[in-house]
């Protein structure tokens, strides 16, 4: 038996066992569950220091692997024992400085990106022509729909004044709107909630079955 | 009087069964309705018309041989089925237009799935490493690292994945800052993803952005493509489904990948899905009419 078959005999009856909790909870599915719990934080603690901890930080501050020594990485190491220090009780409140540090630059990065990626931007895709040179009746109703959808959604969530007359019917337009965009979202959603299951079941038909004479011409 | 009443009894007794049905039936029509149009390779058309599958394609068809592409795998395992087969799909189409392309991962996990398909579609094309394609491989950071990446990508990663230093890589020596590259793809199943790629490289330092994501994802995205911040979106696995139709038109006796396999199945289990919905509505109005109430305004 190769390595590959192991592999796939181990993820076959894995997802087996996981899937078994849709007939009723079971041995099998809490073995399969706490199994993925333990592998996903042994193996994230080991990728991290692996792969994050000892390329970026170890490794630049004692000047090894082709690197030259940066004492000026006791500064990320101090604000790493800072967020440690959430452990011990009695020094819990040093945290509060690496996470300040987080906040400070993840505020100060995104603040001006994310309002100009996620709303001028999007006010400016908003503003469209009703008629454009070539766009037709297609294109018309389609800037309208824009349009009439943006302002509708934006009154009703003006909580202001009560939504009654032609206050109450933009209002009544604008949730329909958003009652579209949440049916489109809850469609996409079961889509890739399909889609996974299209993949464990690609991987047991063409993948699995295969390793015992099953479905060996469509093997994927 | 005694037969309506019964009929009606009837009647309300299969709404109230219906209602009240073991959920475990659902799930075993759902199984079939996934499991047998894959096994009895059932295959539908897939049509691609005008949208954001087919803007993808057309930008990266009009880009000249010899551009670079940097392409971020920014997903992991457990969204696999939707993604993989983009990514493997858009290089196909990359290395036969003759681009290159530059790898690498906000998400660690990504990097390794995306060396295999970088590494699997270049030997079945003849794309050679360091000429044609190279992996940086994964630095933490997200929207930092791309901000970083913005004045120097050598700086953000001294070395690819293999360890082999940026400044002996070929492919990179035309390559400074992020300016400098034609296009970003992002296959993007989260944060960062798709988001940080449009706010920090995209909108920031003027590169096209393109991309695929998730089906859930996908709604949150349309808005970067009606306001130019995308040139592209491949959505889910129908996304996926029609880059790679898109790919294989004109290219005789070419693998389906596998996406395409998969539509069938998902147009099956949606249609069922419709029927649970339909019937789990008219079941609930019933009940309550049986039960005295109205129908809820």
């Amino acid at each position: 038996m190769t390595w590959e078959i192991l592999g796939i005999w181990l993820g076959a009856l894995l997802t087996l066992c996981l899937y078994s909790f849709l007939y009723r909870d079971n041995p099998f599915y809490k073995f399969a569950e706490h199994l993925f719990v333990g592998m996903s934080a042994g193996y994230w603690v080991i990728y991290t220091i692996f792969n994050v901890l000892i390329p970026n930080w170890w490794n630049r501050l004692f000047g090894l692997e082709g690197e030259s020594s940066d004492l000026l990485m006791i500064i990320p190491g101090f604000f790493a024992l800072c967020m440690l220090a959430r452990i011990v009780p009695k020094v819990a409140g040093y945290s509060r400085l690496a996470l300040a540090m987080i906040v400070g630059c993840g505020a100060g990065l995104q603040m001006v990106s994310y309002l100009q990626t996620n709303a001028l931007a999007q006010v400016e895709g908003t503003i469209l022509p009703l008629t454009e040179p070539g766009a037709g009746v297609g294109g018309f109703l389609n800037a309208l729909i824009l349009v009439v959808g943006v302002v509708c959604g934006l009154i009703y969530f003006f909580f202001s004044k009560p939504h009654k007359g032609a206050l109450g019917a933009s209002a009544n337009v604008g949730i329909t709107i958003l009652m579209v965009a949440f049916g489109a979202s809850f469609g996409y959603t079961v889509m890739a909630r399909i889609s996974l299951l299209i993949g464990q079941a690609q991987f047991l038909l063409f993948r699995w079955l295969p390793t015992i004479g099953l479905f060996r011409d469509s093997a994927l | 009087m005694a037969p309506d009443n019964d009929s009606k009894a009837g009647k309300g007794s299969l709404w109230k069964a219906l209602d009240a049905i073991d959920r475990r039936w659902i799930f075993l029509l759902m199984a079939l309705a996934v499991f047998l149009p894959l096994a009895l390779k059932l295959s539908f058309p897939i049509p691609v018309g005008e949208g954001p599958s087919k803007n993808l394609f057309d930008y990266i068809d009009s880009l000249p041989e010899g551009s670079v592409v940097l392409m971020s795998f920014d997903y992991d395992p457990s969204t696999m089925p939707e993604l993989q087969p983009m990514t493997v799909a858009l290089l196909q189409h990359l290395f036969t237009k003759g681009i290159a392309v530059v790898g690498m991962g906000l998400w660690p996990q990504g990097v390794s799935l995306g060396q295999q398909a970088l590494s699997d579609v270049a030997d079945s094309l003849g794309a050679e490493q360091y000429v044609d394609w190279v992996n940086l491989g994964y630095k933490t950071g997200g929207g930092i690292l791309i901000v970083r990446m913005g004045s120097s990508v050598g700086a953000a990663f001294p070395a690819d994945r293999d360890g082999v230093p940026i400044a002996e890589v070929p492919l990179m020596q035309g390559i400074g800052r992020l300016a400098d590259f034609d296009l970003i793809l992002s296959l993007s199943a989260g944060d960062p993803g798709i988001p940080a790629w449009v706010m920090m490289a995209g909108d920031r330092f003027g590169v096209p952005i393109g991309g695929g994501c998730t089906a859930v994802s996908a709604p949150q995205f349309y808005p970067y493509l009606g306001s130019g911040q995308m040139v592209g979106l491949l959505g889910g696995l129908k996304g996926a489904a029609d880059y790679e139709t898109l790919v294989r038109q004109g290219v005789e006796d070419a693998a389906p990948g596998t996406a395409t396999p998969g539509m069938a199945a998902q147009s099956i289990a949606h249609l069922v899905i419709m029927g649970f919905i339909v019937i789990g509505n008219i079941a609930f109005i019933a009940g309550r009419r049986a039960r005295g109430g109205g129908v809820p305004g």
